[in-house]
């Protein structure tokens, strides 16, 4: 359970997240809303990548303010740009940095890297310099970097923004069959239906909150066509 | 050089990151007081014997060699100018085995064995405050970044062609912008992982 309470959010003089209160325990929750309207501020809350001006984020309890590290290991988080998340030369080399965080033996390590390169199709590119992958290719080494350290709650920040319509699909399914929890900024639709719950922000407030036809209609309503 | 590890099992690849790495730091240090034509001759078809012992194909190994060529051709000119042909032929052959035998460490060795080595040389000095495994990331991230980094060069010349703008400097100021960007993004990507870096303290509330 992630729990968001009275977070409000300045950067300078920007009120970037006002007074917004949540209690995150579905698992698959959308965030959607217009440019600007403090969706990746928000997400950066959940696990502590930014800690509130105001209010408290905790995570099954753990404040992320004050359990910062901790949080972390629980809360996975994938960028729009894999780019900057992989960190590692090669494809293998960077599956195995986050496991050595996390204080895997080398034989325990070797394995499992092993095992989420078939996982994840990318087994012929263990030992491919990653600045060669395609985007879609480049994405899901983002994503099983992130799964293979085995958080609990996962958080996308536009994690198909820059792929072609079949990783676009790709991913999606990836993330629908995901054993943990999931929380998705998104501007693509398609990826959110069928959600739980999806929750619209505009302006740094939560304007609509429930199941994902629901807030997609009153998402598409605040924006009538020009 | 970056990233092109040639894989395959041979008594060369076998060998410790750490031990190849010394033996082309003893190399490097001994090239330059070796003064027969002869010994540095019988280098050279040394260096050439082990790339055949890696099985390194002859067109990766020829394109090795071809990449320093230039530069190598421009020394040899200048020291056959000023010092005569004999000299140039001393200074030629160190820099083939020195660009060759550092290509095929590069060739025959994983960049984590590399890094791993690395930080394990640098070990003793950590009591001096030095962190091993923080410079072996660092090194890690600059093979990782090099070619991005590249890539976004070629993306701002490549827009400022497209608005006219023909070979100036002044791709500098937005490569700039974009690289800053990056390592912004770069380090909460790091923290997201898991490394562990000084808190920032950005989100403060006005007065
Ligand atoms: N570190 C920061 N410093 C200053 N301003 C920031 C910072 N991060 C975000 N902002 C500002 O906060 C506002 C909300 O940004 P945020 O990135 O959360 O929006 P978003 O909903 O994710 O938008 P988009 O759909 O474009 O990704 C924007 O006006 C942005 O410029
Ligand atoms: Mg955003």
């Amino acid at each position: 359970m992630i729990e968001i309470e009275g977070v409000s959010q300045w950067f300078g003089e920007r009120h970037v997240l006002r007074d917004v209160g949540l209690t995150l325990t579905e698992d698959r929750i959308g965030v959607i809303g217009s440019n600007g309207s403090g969706k990746s501020t928000f997400a950066r809350l959940l696990n502590g990548l930014l800690v509130p001006s105001k209010g408290r984020v905790a995570v099954d309890g753990l404040d992320t303010g004050r359990k910062g590290r901790e949080v972390r290991r629980r809360v996975g988080f994938v960028f729009q740009d894999p780019d900057i998340q992989i960190v590692m030369p090669t494809v293998a080399e960077d599956l195995a940095f986050g496991l050595k965080r996390h204080g895997l033996s080398k034989a325990e390590i070797a394995l499992r890297v092993t095992e989420v390169l078939a996982e994840y199709g990318l087994s012929e590119f263990r030992d491919h310099p990653a600045h060669l992958l395609s985007g879609g290719q480049k994405q899901l080494l983002a994503i099983a970097a992130v799964l293979v350290t085995g958080p609990r709650y996962v958080v996308f920040d536009e994690p198909t923004t820059l792929l072609d319509l079949r990783n676009r699909r790709r991913v999606g399914k990836l993330v629908r069959e995901l054993e943990q929890k999931v929380v998705v900024v998104s501007h693509d639709l398609e990826l959110l239906a069928g959600f739980e719950r999806v929750i619209v922000f505009d302006g740094g407030r939560v304007v609509a909150d429930g199941p994902a036809e629901e807030s997609v209609a009153a998402y598409v309503a605040m924006h009538p066509p020009l | 050089m970056l990233s092109l590890h040639h894989d395959a099992r041979t008594p060369v690849h076998a060998l410790p990151a750490g031990v190849k790495l010394l033996v082309l730091f003893a190399v490097g240090t001994t090239l330059f007081f070796v003064t027969s034509m002869t010994v540095l001759g019988a280098a050279v078809v040394g260096v050439g014997l082990c790339y055949a012992l890696a099985r390194i194909p002859w067109r990766t190994a020829g394109r090795q060699l071809l990449t320093v060529l230039p530069f190598a051709v421009s020394i040899l000119a200048l020291q056959w100018l000023f010092s005569g042909w004999e000299t140039a032929v001393l200074v030629g052959q160190r820099i083939v085995v020195l660009v060759m035998l550092a290509n095929l460490v590069t060739l025959t060795t994983r960049t984590t064995a590399m890094i791993a080595a690395i930080e394990t040389a640098l070990r003793p000095l950590k009591p001096l405050g030095i962190r091993p495994e923080r410079v072996g990331l660092v090194v890690a991230m600059t093979i990782r970044f090099i070619p991005v980094i590249k890539e976004q060069a070629d993306q701002v010349r490549a827009a400022q062609r497209a608005r006219g703008v023909e070979r100036s400097t002044a791709f500098l100021a937005p490569l700039l912008v974009k690289t800053l960007r990056l390592a912004d993004g770069l380090g909460e990507a790091l923290d997201a992982r898991g490394v562990d870096g000084p808190r920032r303290t950005e989100g403060t509330r006005p007065l």
